[in-house]
């Protein structure tokens, strides 16, 4: 068995506890046990990356326990492309922190792991239930990291958010319930093989359930109607924190494509493409109104975190079109828009702490006092996170437009991302020169911030570049990808095939066949677990 | 017994989703409190409701109960606990922040 796979679990988790025990053994240590966590997660994604890269689908047995009883860890391309990102971005916001965002509240080095901790499992997990816990573990360290900082905004942002969310796990848990009663399994791959043969009886239950998950998923990635909690929430967190939120809204898009990829996809049955027909009109609606919201900011945080909507509300549509070319291409935006939103997060904290008192707002009140480079900076993330070229953010629209060419709806595509991207450079022209052109000329030094945080911020942008000039590699992964992905019996096959685990917990009891209820055989009468 | 376990969950999620849209701090952690009951009695039930069944195991049972569903009430009442006391905590927070109980924090900015 490969415990590489279970390791992004394993550090945060390890490294959040022994951070809660350092509690007082002082900043440096502290920040010590952080960057050595979060580096060796990297490391670890790359490895992982490494390795699935073949083609190869990583199983973790939780305990050696045989597959649709215990608990599985699955690592394949997606999972492993998402972990990097998100220790990408993870170091990125890290680092930015300690250059002293972390000394606004106790504890931020704590949620920043056990945040990490409930984003990595919730890509790696197989299991519905689990992917419930660890959203749970995301959410309430998500909770703790939005307050971090404190603040009246932050406080207001906080409730809303909690509370949002605390229905949404309610609505989570009768989704799960409805599809247990129906199936009577929650592991992802052996939910898949039992939805596509299930009967017309349960294919009420199933498509409740799986509407329900939507539902939840689509909240998580603040698509509209669930989404107008974020813009505020983001705009109010504390610079390292919304960096490290840019992930988030990933992780909801990223569970619709696992969960209604595998289980509710075109070869489910009576509930075949369950959610196919509801995503493009999602994400046109999101885009549309998340493009108001671009044009409406008079802030730039508020700004920036309409573009996050916005982005998720095109990683929908995308996913919506529903071809293997468009889950590629969608992909291929996902890392550039994530990496792009992380890094503006930075640099409009970089732009309000060098204005003083006029903050982030779109007025011509202060100056910046290092035009040269936060403006350069500015003008690299505005063309990244718009579509221009020559960066990756033009490639990735591109690459959606041209993925929605053969597609029926193809002329309501092009008309709201083409529009919406102009409107989007509009709104970001407006920005740029109300905080950099023809500003007082009573530049304040007071924060004038050290070499780190600009460093960390041109790192997170220049991602779009990298990007771009490894537009070939980057995207022969997300066609294998979205090649994956389509390939459910693969992923079935890989996860249910664990006939030659040693200990089978039915050990015992195959002794002794009269104790054995048939609880087990009513369950699985196709596939019987191996009797060691 | 079917019947009334439904009727039973109706109501407490419709009182639950009353509660939850008076929009103040108190009656919004009621009905949250109480959708959580809802939801662990649903989750209960999609193992299957049986009379005189064994809680677990039982020697010479034919039919025992599942125990998955079970184990995920046990795990979906220990997080609800757990959000609950932080949302009670954040609420009086926001008491102190704002000086009221509104769930948007009142008229002023």
């Amino acid at each position: 068995m490969n415990h590489l796979v279970l390791l992004p679990v394993l550090i945060p988790l390890l490294a959040g506890s022994l951070l809660l025990l350092a509690g007082r053994a002082g900043k440096a240590v502290e920040r010590s046990i952080g960057l050595v966590a979060t580096a060796a997660l990297l490391l670890v994604a790359v490895l992982l990356l490494l390795r699935v890269g073949t083609g190869e689908l990583l199983v973790y047995y939780n305990g050696n326990w045989p597959a649709p009883y215990g608990i599985v860890l699955v690592a394949d391309r997606l999972s492993a492309l998402m972990l990097s990102l998100a220790a990408v971005l993870a170091l990125a916001s890290l680092l930015y922190a300690i250059s002293g965002d972390d000394e606004l509240g106790p504890r931020f080095h704590v949620l920043f792991q056990m945040q990490l901790l409930g984003i990595n499992g919730a890509f790696l997990t197989g299991d519905l239930f689990n992917l419930f816990v660890f959203f749970e573990i995301l959410l309430i360290a998500s909770y703790a990291l939005q307050l971090h900082g404190g603040g009246r905004a932050r406080v207001r942002a906080a409730l809303h958010i909690v509370v949002l969310n605390l229905l949404g796990s309610a609505i989570f848990l009768i989704a799960i319930g409805a599809i247990y009663a129906a199936t009577g399994t929650l592991n992802l791959a052996d939910l898949a093989a039992k939805v596509a043969v299930a009967g017309n009886e349960q294919a009420g239950l199933l498509r409740a359930g799986g509407l329900l998950l939507l539902v939840v998923f689509a909240l998580k990635a603040a698509l509209i109607p669930l989404g107008f909690w974020l813009p505020p929430a983001y705009a109010a967190a504390s610079a390292p924190a919304a960096a490290l939120f840019a992930i988030m809204t990933k992780v909801g898009v990223y569970a619709i494509l696992r969960v209604h990829g595998l289980v509710f996809g075109p070869e489910a049955g009576a509930v075949a493409s369950l959610i196919t027909p509801w995503l493009l009109p999602i994400g046109l609606l999101t885009v549309i109104v998340a493009t108001l919201g671009v044009l409406a900011s008079r802030e730039l945080h508020r700004l920036l975190a309409h573009l996050v909507v916005l982005s998720a509300g095109t990683l929908i549509l995308t996913l919506g079109l529903d071809s293997e070319a468009a889950t590629s291409a969608a992909l291929y935006y996902a890392l550039n828009s994530t990496l792009v939103a992380g890094g503006l997060f930075l640099l409009a904290d970089l732009i309000a702490r060098e204005r003083g008192e006029a903050q982030a707002r779109l007025d011509r009140e202060q100056a910046v006092a290092r035009p040269a480079l936060l403006g350069t900076l500015f003008f690299v993330g505005a063309i990244g996170v718009a579509g221009l070229p020559p960066l990756a953010g033009f490639a990735a629209k591109l690459y959606v437009l041209q993925s929605a060419l053969l597609h029926t709806a193809a002329s309501w595509v092009f008309s709201v991302v083409l529009v919406s991207g102009l409107l989007v450079i509009v709104a970001l022209s407006r920005a740029g020169s109300a905080l950099f052109w023809q500003t007082g000329d009573t530049a304040v030094l007071q924060a004038r911030s050290g070499l780190l945080p600009a460093a960390t911020t041109t790192l997170l942008l220049s991602g779009t570049a990298a990007l771009m000039l490894a537009g070939g590699a980057a995207t022969s992964f997300t066609q294998a990808t979205a090649a994956q992905l389509a390939d459910r019996t693969a992923y079935i096959d890989a996860v249910l095939s664990n006939q030659n685990l040693a200990p089978s917990p039915s050990e015992g009891v195959a002794k002794d066949p009269g104790r054995r209820g048939d609880f087990y055989n009513t369950l699985r009468p196709a596939k019987e677990v191996p009797d060691a | 017994m079917e019947a009334l376990l439904s009727v039973l969950i109706g109501v407490m999620t419709a009182s639950a989703v009353y509660l939850l849209l008076r929009a103040r701090i108190f009656p919004v952690v009621l009905g949250l409190s109480l959708l959580g009951y809802a939801v662990n009695i649903l989750l209960f039930a999609s193992g299957r409701l049986h009379l005189n069944s064994a809680p677990l195991v039982e020697h010479g049972l034919a039919q025992l109960p599942d125990p998955l569903p079970q184990a995920l009430v046990l795990t979906a009442i220990v997080i609800g606990f757990g959000m609950t006391a932080f949302l009670v905590v954040l609420a009086l927070r926001a008491l102190r922040e704002f000086g009221n109980d509104e769930v948007d924090g009142g008229d002023k900015p």
